[in-house]
């Protein structure tokens, strides 16, 4: 049995807090953005957005920055509630990613 | 709704669970003892939310104190110290 998830890191030892500004690029603010219009729109729950973080597993986890673990979640939520379909978004990636090649 | 089972100042003592799924009550004060600071309000439940469920009955959320050397069995801070978590109804018996 798992008892303490790998994100329940509450009192955990963790070291210094790294103090450093920074700004959001521009597909972090398209996630924000996707993800209140969804919510907005009844499509998705931020309770949702937080299970499928919590899924991660603890490497990908700790590997993957804030909104890298958002659009993750958000796909995984898309996919659970048949927004999409894995095979629609398996193509669009493609699409996607051969746009960003030009 | 579900009613709200505690007033401010009960004992309760949280559940020691370790369920799968989307969970808001922290690891570190499951199976501790604390005290009812106030009911924040009734909402529906997150980790019915969580799995794409309506999350009703809504649940009370209380604001629960726990000391903070019953939490960390090395803190060396003051005994009056205390930690406050918000805790949803069903997780919490009375003690």
């Amino acid at each position: 049995m798992i008892e303490r998830s790998h994100h329940d890191m509450g009192g955990l030892r963790a070291g210094k807090v790294k103090r450093t500004e920074h700004d959001y690029a521009d597909w972090e603010r398209r996630v924000d953005a996707m993800v209140q219009l969804l919510r907005f729109d009844g499509k998705m729950t931020v309770d949702e957005l937080r299970k499928n973080i919590e899924a991660l597993p603890p490497h990908a986890y700790d590997a993957m920055s804030y909104y890298e673990k958002w659009v993750t979640s958000l796909a995984q939520t898309l996919l659970q509630r048949g927004v999409v379909t894995t095979d629609e978004l398996a193509k669009k990636m493609v699409e996607v990613e051969k746009r960003g090649r030009r | 709704m579900v009613d709200a089972r505690f007033k401010p100042g009960a004992k309760v003592k949280v559940r020691k669970a370790f369920p799968l799924g989307h969970v808001r009550t922290p690891f570190y004060v499951r199976g501790l003892t604390g005290t009812i600071e106030r009911l924040c309000g009734t909402f529906p439940n997150p980790e019915e939310l969580a799995q794409m469920r309506d999350g009703l009955p809504e649940q009370p959320l209380y604001r629960v104190r726990f000391r903070q050397k019953d939490v960390w069995p090395d803190y060396r801070g003051s005994a009056k110290d205390v930690v406050e978590v918000e805790i949803f109804q069903h997780w919490l018996e009375p003690a």
